[in-house]
């Protein structure tokens, strides 16, 4: 596989604000990278700097051997992008939002026409195609938001957090959609979430992100590999429970590497989870807290995050 | 070139299937149009009472003394131009002309001593083909554009009428003598007969009613001509057009801004396409949406109204600029505005505020003199300048004035705009 974009120290700063702080990774054609991190981690701030929306202050990315910097038309023409947000004309049909971005990125006559229908198929919206795009719901406005980055067959495509609040199902048939498209198209595609689950289930390697910089890259096995073994124990207390007493007393019990509380929950990191959750159980009891629930979870890219930031992915 | 028509096309599509934007567009304008109309009482009995310009101060200096000086004073003082016009014969030129300076009045007409007969000889003299006839003077007053507009409208018109008379009278002349008709003896005789009928007529009532009882400027000389008719509408329906024109770029103005905010300019702008191609087609959108706008209105008030908008080409001439002004001026707010509520509300301020200033609702005219200049800033007061020429009769080469000032006051708020728009960097980021 051949490198289709590689990422050279790129930096974006706003004023005093560096969003970005000099990451570098390489995406291999045919795969699908995820850059995973909670919202602000500077995950759109990236793809707009590689889609050449703006320049970086500093460093460069080639895609497809063009320059974001020096090539930015050339790049244009490799690249597709589905925008977190919907970006459409609600007062225009689908077909005639279709016609309309296939016209900017250069299609015409019959390839237009035929391509505007392959992504009514794709996308399911051939019956309600001449319908007004306001008319639509919410997880059909995110399929033909989809649509549009797909018209003009992109090398790589850009994905930017695309399952941003939609309901379950539209979502399971957007994420079935990016897998289509990269086992039947063979499309490159870097997609921006912060769900774990979703980095997990589609992606070949993902890139962590935080604050602007890359703090570990991989397969997802070779990021679960930097956390050991080690298990999350999460519990979760009644809205009217502190967790603040208790904090000191499970981080001295033996085998657990790392709590965390937050919003109600406590995370613990543990070799063996359930072999300390009998000692974290008495804790809690001795203290009047009520559990909630109580989850064992295997090792993930949650326990990744966790491990690396010392915070929760979510927030 | 491709993307900006693209970008232009989807724009004007959108602009049309708003409906809130089509009320503003073209209801509004046409129904404030109606209403002034009835108020006027203009669809009850055409040629009703005036809200356009009236009472435009004049002075005539008369050195010419015989038919045809007499006949332009008597149409100036004729009782159909007695609401729109108010002309005094003078005789002193100096006390005339600090009148005009001292914006007193809005011009001063000087016939000058022969020019009756620089156009119609006396008897027995010979005719010079090669000699140019004595010219009137008007001088014009520069703070009363839409007066002295008027005025010269209506001296041009004269003027046009009298040359034709004579021209044509000198060509039959020659022609039947070419051709045999007569001797050059009997030409004397011909022509004496032709000088005779041509002087009674030019003593005779230069303006007479047409059967709608409109001002009508009938000229001596073609009296199966069509005649001018100023219409009291066709001052209300462009003024009322022309307020509306710039509700229509405002709104241009603000569908830029909104698509940075529904992220269509940022998707726009990750397809081959450049931010000055976008901008490009924004600006275009936004005129041909006025452009359609203006024809529209125009196209359906003369069908309705039977309203005249006078010579096509002068129109349509003004249609394209009065638009491309406005287009400037929607851009420079879009270009200082921050989100499309600024753009809205700044717009709403700047389209009243140049309805007024600009000639839409009163008179300029009748406005003072320092207001009367700030109107040179909105495209309402050169455009209505226009119309109210083509009203009167007016053509292109009379339009000049109200077609540079246009293009002017357009090229310099685009110039404006695209410099404040090339400093901006929170368009897309």
């Amino acid at each position: 596989m051949s490198v289709i974009l590689q990422v050279n120290n790129l930096v974006k700063r706003y004023g005093e604000l560096t969003a970005v702080k000099g990451i570098s990774f390489e995406v291999q054609e045919g795969e699908i990278f995820s850059l995973l991190g909670p919202n602000g981690a500077g995950k759109t701030t990236t793809i707009s700097v590689l889609s050449t929306l703006f320049p970086p202050s500093e460093g460069d990315a080639l895609i497809a051997g063009h320059s974001v910097v020096r090539q930015p038309y050339a790049v244009r023409q490799v690249i597709g992008i589905v925008p977190q947000e919907i970006a459409l004309y609600e007062d225009l049909t689908a077909r005639e939002n279709l016609n309309f971005w296939g016209q900017l990125y250069g299609l015409s006559g019959r390839e237009l026409k035929a391509r505007v229908e392959e992504v009514l198929e794709q996308t399911g919206l051939q019956e309600k195609a001449n319908q007004r795009v306001k008319t639509y719901s919410g997880g059909m406005k995110r399929r033909l938001n989809i649509g549009v980055g797909l018209l003009h067959r992109p090398r790589l495509l850009f994905m930017d957090e695309p399952t941003v609040g939609i309901d379950p199902q539209s979502r399971r048939a957007i994420l079935e959609t990016v897998k289509d498209l990269n086992r039947q198209a063979g499309m490159t595609i870097l997609y921006t979430t912060h769900y774990m689950e979703e980095a997990q289930e589609l992606s070949h390697r993902v890139g962590i992100i935080d604050h602007g910089e890359m703090i570990a890259l991989g397969t997802q096995a070779e990021l679960v590999r930097l956390v050991g073994q080690k298990e999350t124990l999460v519990l979760h207390f009644g809205e009217d429970q502190s967790t603040a007493a208790i904090l000191p007393k499970i981080q001295q019990i033996f085998g657990i590497q790392q709590v965390i509380a937050e919003d109600h929950t406590l995370q613990v990191l543990a070799g063996d989870a359930e072999e300390v959750l009998p000692a974290v159980i008495q804790i809690c009891a001795a203290e009047n807290l009520k559990i909630r629930t109580i989850q064992i979870q295997e090792p993930n890219l949650e326990a990744v995050f966790l491990q690396l930031t010392g915070r929760a992915l979510r927030d | 070139m491709k993307n900006i028509l693209l970008i232009a096309g989807k724009d004007l599509r959108l602009a049309f299937r708003d409906r809130a934007a089509i009320i503003l567009m073209l209801a509004a304008p046409f129904l404030l149009t109606l209403g002034m109309a009835l108020v006027t009482g203009r669809l009850t009995s055409p040629g009703g009472a005036s809200s356009g310009p009236s009472n435009i101060p004049v002075l005539i200096i008369n050195r010419d003394g015989e038919s045809l000086g007499n006949a332009l004073v008597e149409t100036f003082q004729s009782a159909e131009l007695d609401e729109l016009l108010e002309a005094q014969v003078v005789e002193d030129e100096q006390a005339a002309r600090r009148a005009v300076d001292e914006d007193q009045v809005a011009g001063l007409v000087i016939i000058p001593a022969g020019f009756t007969r620089s156009i119609i000889p006396p008897q027995g003299a010979v005719i010079d083909t090669t000699a140019e006839p004595v010219k009137l003077q008007f001088y014009a007053n520069p703070a009363r554009p839409t007066s002295t507009a008027i005025i010269e409208t209506i001296l041009t018109e004269y003027l046009s009428r009298v040359e034709e008379g004579r021209v044509i009278g000198m060509a039959s002349v020659f022609q039947m003598l070419t051709s045999g008709v007569f001797t050059p003896a009997e030409a004397q005789a011909y022509g004496d007969e032709m000088r005779r009928q041509f002087s009674e007529s030019a003593d005779e009532t230069a303006l007479q009613d047409d059967e709608f009882g409109t001002l009508t400027l009938k000229v001596i000389g073609a009296p199966e001509q069509e005649s001018v008719q100023f219409d009291v509408m066709a001052f209300m329906a462009p003024g009322m057009a022309l307020l509306f024109l710039m509700f229509t770029v405002t709104y241009g103005g603000r569908s830029f801004l909104a698509e940075r905010r529904q992220r269509t300019l940022q998707r726009m702008l990750t397809s081959p396409t450049a931010l000055p191609q976008v901008l490009g087609g924004k600006m275009l959108g936004t005129y041909l949406t006025g452009v359609l706008q203006l024809i529209i209105l125009i196209g359906s008030s003369s069908l309705l109204f039977n309203l005249r908008w006078g010579n096509f080409w002068g129109v349509l001439a003004l249609i394209l600029l009065a638009a491309f002004a406005a287009t400037g001026w929607g851009l420079l707010i879009t270009a200082f505005a921050r989100t499309p509520g600024q753009v809205s509300t700044y717009g709403s301020a700047v389209m009243l505020t140049f309805g007024i200033l600009g000639g839409s609702f009163v008179d300029l005219s009748a406005l003072p003199e320092p207001v009367r200049l700030i109107s040179r800033i909105t495209p309402n007061a050169w455009g209505l300048d226009g119309f109210t020429i083509l009203g009167l009769g007016g053509g292109l080469a009379q339009l000049t004035r109200p077609l540079l000032g246009l293009f002017v006051l357009g090229s310099v708020l685009f110039i404006l705009a695209v410099w404040r728009f090339s400093r901006r960097r929170d368009l897309i980021q």
